[in-house]
């Protein structure tokens, strides 16, 4: 027991004597223990007030979420239309991609089989539908009873089957969708039957090209043959402008955007560099001793950089006109002053000596910045223009959708159509390579070229 | 004697000489490599731009001015008093933009902090999952904003949620490859300290790094709002709400003193909450660096 109380003594000796060394270690003051609770209550409290403010239970309440689940489908999927209309009743079912109408199958895909009265669909997994004379039955693997629907004469009727909740029927049109992917549509002007296939169609050869569903054997074949299948072009170079000229991808325009919002990257940001360098040492404290002039530059670099390059290429696309020119104009008007301020800085800091020691030798003003001085801002300089590199890239991909052209507007355009979901896709992938690519190389080359020097 | 072993030293000199001589002309071929490889994107862009651009430039440098001074006149038949009602009708939508790159750099600093202790590799043992964490945050930081904004705004309607999740996503990419690398550069002594007294993954990551790098997490994240708060600006164009919404309309109905009011509005806060970061950020480090 005594001992006990022997040791507790000491350690209160120990911890006093620590607090006396350490003064506000052990035991801080109520208020700076206080300020990391407090400040993370009220963090906490903002995001709770600004949850109801932007009203996020109704937000995602309203949310179209069988909107985005057809989108989505659609970005990897494509569907095939197999479409009979009784005006048109000879023509049978039509066949098509998507429904288009430049898109018409000449050969009936073989899950649709033809007799002389009836017509067979297959849906895959969902099935098959039969129409026969005037009445549409459809056979769902998971009922006993068929669903039997008589068309031709006015709106569609329900003759038998069960009631489920994918089987919608309104007094003017029926709409089965036993899953996503498959659909039954009649009206009483037609009877639609929709299935979709995993995998983007036509994406190498336009639907009407003599090239397309062709295999990667069969066209490497071609390559060598003899026969000339266009003949102003040898097989390679037909092939390749088959692929450039690709309508529903648009390949070749796809591929000449991405270079215009390369440009506008790099264009810009060398442009803003180079303008920006000579710039930054007039506002150099250390160079320029002239104040106003100094002044002068640093509220000009700030106005730059503080009108946003949104304003910058809303102006711009007014005066230039829509493209990227506007967009380079843009980025390179922000970020001459992002880069003033940054260079200006950097020559503020840099070492005296050198410069003084190149001085000593009899040099020239100019010889005494070139040599002393550039060299220590140079690493800066060129990491700073890589870094904004790749996030250039990214800008110019948002002021091209607001209207300087290149990729950006080229996916604003295909999702404006709401249908072209896949393309959306595929521009999405390339803008994301791109930049992961730009970003990659702009590291790659931080290092190379920095770590190199020094 | 002598004068051999001045002859040896000066063609040793002469082989030093020529060495540096090939060296130079080397960094000058490079260096002219360079430069003439950047004239030409420059003059090639330039020209591919020029031929792209639905207007050219010599056709509107000399319109480059009608912009401005229409949106000038159109303020000035407001006049003061009209100007400063049209500044309170667009208090709120400004409030609201501020507000979406707040949330959204807030939720970031938090998802992205987590993020980045897994993805440190001094931090983590396990190789892969450092690998597989750097790919996400990768990925998350290529998402230009405004992709995912159309996209959300198509799901969720018109309105600020879009743009906050838009801008959280690329911000946690983007602040957790900068919190990574921090972490990357702290001291482990603290951490080694923690686990010989037995404190677990989280604990050591708790008290042995975090103390060490929340003021530059802090810093960054700040630098990081003045971005969010162009970005959200820019999402209001593509239906996301705020003040870029407003903008928008009137640019299309051309109504110069709104156009000229909301720029000043968005201008004059981005410069504030710039210098406000930038003051705060100098308290922050500077406050470390003194301990």
């Amino acid at each position: 027991m005594a001992d006990i109380r022997v040791s507790r003594a000491a350690l209160l000796n120990e911890e006093r004597r620590l607090d006396d060394l350490y003064p506000g270690v052990i035991s801080q003051d109520l208020k700076k223990r206080l300020l990391g609770p407090v400040f993370a209550a009220l963090v906490v409290l903002y995001l709770v007030v600004c949850f109801f403010a932007f009203d996020v239970l109704g937000v995602v309440d309203k949310a179209r979420g069988d909107m985005a689940q057809l989108f989505a489908l659609d970005s990897y999927a494509h569907k095939v239309h197999a479409k009979y209309q009784f005006k048109r009743d000879e023509q049978g079912f039509v066949v098509s991609l998507e429904g288009n109408r430049r898109a018409i199958y000449k050969v009936p895909p073989e899950w649709i089989g033809h007799s002389k009265s009836q017509t067979i669909i297959s849906l895959g997994g969902d099935g098959k539908v039969q129409f026969e004379g005037g009445l549409v039955t459809y056979f769902h693997p998971d009922y006993q009873q068929p669903f039997v629907f008589k068309v031709g004469e006015g709106a569609p009727q329900f003759l038998s089957g069960a009631e489920v909740d994918w089987l919608k029927v309104s007094g003017s049109q029926v709409n089965a969708r036993p899953s996503l992917y498959s659909r039954i549509w009649m009206t009483k002007s037609k009877v639609e039957v929709q299935r979709y296939f995993t995998g983007w169609e036509n994406f190498w050869f336009d639907f009407d090209s003599k090239l397309n569903g062709l295999s990667v054997g069969a066209l490497w074949s071609l390559v060598f043959a003899s026969e000339r299948l266009h003949p102003e072009m040898s097989n390679l170079r037909y092939m390749f402008h088959e692929l450039w000229t690709n309508n529903e991808w648009q390949h070749g325009e796809v591929y000449f955007a991405l270079l215009q919002t390369l440009i506008m990257a790099v264009v810009g940001t060398l442009i803003a560099g180079i303008l920006a360098l000579p710039l930054a040492f007039v506002a150099a404290a250390n160079v320029n001793p002239v104040k106003w002039v100094r002044t002068g530059m640093r509220r000009l670099f700030d106005f730059l950089r503080g009108v946003d390059m949104l304003i910058w290429s809303l102006i711009f696309i007014r005066a230039f006109g829509l493209g990227p020119l506007s967009g380079i104009f843009a980025i390179f008007f922000t970020d001459t002053g992002t880069f003033g301020k940054l260079f200006s800085e950097a020559i503020e800091n840099a070492d005296k000596k050198q410069a003084e020691g190149v001085q000593a030798t009899g040099a020239s003003s100019i010889q005494k910045y070139r040599f002393g001085l550039f060299p220590q801002i140079l690493p800066l300089f060129i990491s700073q223009m890589l870094y904004y590199l790749e996030s250039n890239t990214r800008s110019a991909t948002v002021i091209g959708a607001l209207g300087a052209g290149g990729i950006g507007l080229k996916l604003i355009e295909t999702m404006r159509t709401r249908q072209d979901w896949e393309n959306t896709l595929y521009l999405i992938i390339l803008i994301i390579a791109v930049v992961m690519l730009m970003d990659q190389l702009s590291g790659w080359l931080r290092r190379k070229l920095i770590k190199g020097n020094a | 004697m002598a004068a051999r072993l001045a002859l040896a030293e000066a063609s040793r000199l002469a082989e030093i000489s020529q060495a540096y001589e090939c060296v130079a002309r080397r960094r000058t071929l490079y260096t002219a490599a360079l430069l003439g490889l950047g004239t030409l994107s420059i003059l090639g862009g330039l020209y591919v731009a020029d031929e792209a651009n639905s207007g050219s430039f010599w056709g509107g440098l000399d319109k480059f001015f009608d912009y401005p001074i229409e949106l000038l006149a159109g303020a000035y038949e407001k006049g003061l008093v009209g100007l400063f009602r049209l500044f309170l009708e667009y208090l709120p939508y400004l409030v609201e933009t501020v507000n979406i790159a707040l949330v959204s750099t807030v939720l970031a600093f938090f998802l992205g902090g987590a993020l980045s202790f897994v993805a440190s590799r001094n931090l983590v043992s396990n190789p892969l999952l450092v690998g597989v964490m750097r790919r996400v945050m990768d990925v998350f930081r290529a998402f230009p904003e405004i992709v995912i904004a159309l996209l959300l705004v198509l799901i969720f309607g018109s309105g600020p949620v879009a743009a906050v999740i838009a801008v959280t996503t690329h911000t946690i990419g983007a602040l957790a490859k900068q919190f990574s690398e921090v972490n990357e550069n702290c001291d482990l002594k603290a951490v080694e300290g923690i686990r010989s007294v037995g404190g677990t993954w989280l604990d050591q990551m708790r008290f042995g790094v975090l103390p060490q790098v929340l003021p530059n997490f802090l810093s960054y994240t700040l630098l990081r709002l003045e971005v969010n708060v162009r970005a959200s600006a820019i999402l209001g164009f593509v239906g996301a709400g705020g003040l870029g919404a407003e903008l928008k309309m009137v640019v299309d109905w051309n109504y110069g003193a709104d156009i000229l009011v909301i720029i000043f509005m968005l201008v004059a806060s981005i410069s504030f909450i710039d210098y406000l970061s930038g003051w705060l950020r100098q308290k922050l480090i500077g406050q470390t660096s003194q301990i």
